[in-house]
């Protein structure tokens, strides 16, 4: 059964229509690319599945996992197992990583029915995944995000969803504002996430980010829609073209 | 407490005239008294009838251990006073307290045109007298415990305090105040003198019933390189004026914060005076509100640099968090700047809970309720966090939880 079903999906904001009429299946163990410049929709796609209430769906309907994902609130859906990389990661001050992390996770854990982990149990397991994104365990105990540079917030984001293990990662522009040896680091981070059951969205606006992790299959948004669907090729040959044409054949 | 009594019938004289202050005195324009001025008052009784007895030792609890001086209404109890870890400090109740009181008590704080302090000192029945002799360091943290309740007629005490810390000496003073019942009214003076050299930490957490009137003024007059902390925490009390005072000598350091978290139709007024009276002092001033309900909040920041003063280096910022449509504070920085070489900087905000950031924790399987609360309190916790004493932080922090929890309900 498909993890994920998007079915013409419509949403606007502040009475904007934004996305108009998605259609995707994301199946386990899929990784989907979607790109498309800026102001096609890709952000507002990966808000709305996580449940932003800034945008207002329409019409349309989003399965997950056969659940009525639009009915759930965003902390149920992350309980169920979505998880959002943002783009631009919130500032908490006041608030440390780790005691953040470890709420999140024992509600998460709690809503499956898994016990709490302890607080020693839970520092072992934080260790192996800081690891996993080469970050220093002194990190932890700093406030959520705050001070953190954007490579460090990218970074922390990808940490988070390796201490949350989801179902369904969706990466928002994950690449934006990253160096090259940042890319590496999140990307390398990602590519260790990578599972037969595990599904990822990852939204791009450049091909950069797909030589490092490469979907399976790539998508193209152009005003609210998906205008081309095929495999990895499609984002080396977009790179090459760029946008334009695409954007032309939509509003033609 | 010999030679008082000139000095008492000057400042019952004082607020015979001043009356109690009205909306048109810019310093109260935003606090209105009138229901106390309206009210008729009597001395509160020394009766621990209302307080029961579990209650009274879970208070307690906290400060078990450490030099404690308990007062019932205004008047001191020896019984749940604990003086045996006095060494060589004097630690006494104010009557029993004789040349210090002299030398000190009514000296530094302004009696003749502030009608509170008038009013208590022209009737103050007792409180504290705290003396650290010269180059004494003294690492247990001294509790004030000021407990407080009415009945059914409206009642009034007079706590007033008096410390005195010599020259390189070391001290942490708590002032506690806890009350119960309807109406009755807490007017609290508390006079610190702070020697050359000496450092303090000073707390107070007022805690009094929502039904209650507080108002407490704290006067510091600080010695040259002097370091000196207070934290003023809010909890309780109906009507609440707080008024901390402090002049600063040359090279002093002082750091003023306070927290208050009024709810329902609470009333919180802050009022603070840093007085640079001589170069190379340094001041920081952090108050943070958290309003919800229907509460109102005053936060009004004093800075004097007097002529002269050079090289002051003065930082003041108040941050309020409002939860509520119906809650309002007015904030108010006012600098007196009379010399020319000095960094000033000031700043306040309001707003409400970053929605953004409500969201990123829901995101991650938080529910909504619970990143409120988290992102309320992780607003108050850079004022929480600077409490030294341990006890003090934990019972905060536990408060402030529950708050945050009973607010929501």
């Amino acid at each position: 059964m498909a993890l994920l079903t998007i079915k013409n999906l419509h949403a606007s904001v502040a009475g904007k229509e934004i996305l108009r009429g998605i259609d995707l299946t994301v199946n386990p163990g899929e990784v989907h690319a979607i790109m498309g410049p800026n102001g096609s929709g890709k952000s507002t796609l990966a808000q709305v599945l996580a449940g932003r209430d800034l945008y207002q769906v329409t019409d349309g309907q989003v399965l997950y996992d056969g659940k009525d994902l639009l009915t759930m609130p965003p902390e149920e859906r992350a309980q169920e197992g979505i998880f959002m990389a943002f783009q631009y990661p919130v500032e908490i001050p006041g608030v440390s990583n780790m005691y953040f992390l470890k709420a999140a996770l024992n509600t998460i854990r709690k809503k499956r029915g898994i016990d709490e982990l302890d607080a020693m149990d839970f520092l072992t397991m934080v260790k192996e995944k800081l690891a996993l994104v080469e970050m220093d365990p002194a990190f932890l105990n700093r406030p959520v995000n705050a001070g953190f540079s954007g490579g460090e917030k990218k970074r922390n984001e990808i940490f988070q969803m390796a201490v949350l293990e989801p179902r369904l990662a969706i990466l928002d522009e994950t690449d934006s504002g990253l160096d090259i040896d940042a890319l590496k680091i999140v990307a390398n981070g990602v590519n260790l996430l990578r599972t037969g059951d595990r599904a990822m969205i990852v939204v791009t606006h450049y091909q950069r980010l797909l030589n490092y992790i490469v979907p399976d299959y790539v998508h193209v948004l152009a005003n609210g829609r998906i205008v081309k669907s095929g495999d990895k090729q499609l984002a080396l040959e977009l790179d090459q073209s760029g946008y334009v044409g695409l954007e032309e054949a939509v509003t033609a | 407490m010999t030679g008082m009594e000139p000095i008492r019938q000057d400042a019952a004289q004082r607020f015979a005239k001043l009356g109690f202050p009205t909306t048109r005195d810019e310093d109260w324009r935003f606090t209105n008294v009138s229901t106390i001025a309206e009210t008729q008052f009597s001395a509160a009784p020394f009766d621990l009838s209302g307080w029961g007895e579990g209650q009274l030792e879970q208070l307690l609890a906290p400060y078990e251990g450490s030099l404690r001086l308990v007062f019932i209404n205004g008047r001191y109890s020896p019984e749940l006073s604990s003086l045996q870890l006095a060494r060589g400090i004097g630690a006494t109740p104010l009557r029993e307290a004789n040349g210090t009181v002299a030398a000190h008590l009514a000296r530094y704080v302004d009696y003749q045109d502030r009608a509170f302090v008038a009013l208590n000192t022209a009737n103050f029945e007792d409180g504290a007298c705290i003396e650290i002799p010269n180059g004494t360091v003294v690492e247990e943290p001294i509790h004030l415990v000021f407990l407080a309740s009415g009945g059914d007629v409206p009642v009034i005490s007079h706590p007033r305090n008096l410390v005195v810390i010599g020259p390189g000496s070391q001290a942490t003073v708590v002032e506690s105040y806890i009350g119960h019942g309807a109406k009755y009214f807490t007017n609290a003076v508390t006079e610190i003198v702070a020697g050359e050299g000496s450092v303090m930490d000073h707390y107070k957490l007022q805690e009094e019933d929502e039904r209650s009137f507080h108002v407490a003024t704290l006067q510091v007059q600080l010695g040259r390189d002097a370091n000196f902390s207070t934290h003023s925490i809010s909890l309780g009390g109906g009507l609440v004026r707080n008024d901390i005072n402090a002049v600063l000598a040359e090279g002093t350091e002082a750091t003023v914060n306070g927290l208050y978290l009024p709810s329902g139709s609470q009333h919180v007024d802050n009022h603070t005076m840093i007085d640079h009276a001589r170069p190379h002092g340094t001041s920081h001033e952090l108050y943070k509100g958290i309003l919800s309900g229907a509460s109102t909040a005053v936060f009004n920041g004093k800075i004097i640099v007097r002529w002269g003063a050079q090289k002051t280096d003065a930082k003041q910022t108040n941050k309020n968090l409002v939860l509520s449509e119906d809650a309002t504070i007015n904030t108010k920085p006012e600098l007196q700047i009379h010399a020319d070489d000095v960094r000033c900087t000031h700043g306040a905000t309001i707003g409400q809970l970053d929605q953004e950031a409500i969201f990123y924790l829901q995101s991650r399987g938080i529910g909504k309720e619970q990143a409120r609360d988290l992102l309320t309190y992780a607003f108050a916790r850079d004022v929480i966090d600077r409490i030294k004493v341990e006890p003090l932080r934990a019972r905060l922090e536990k408060i402030v939880l529950e708050r945050l929890h009973a607010n929501r309900n």
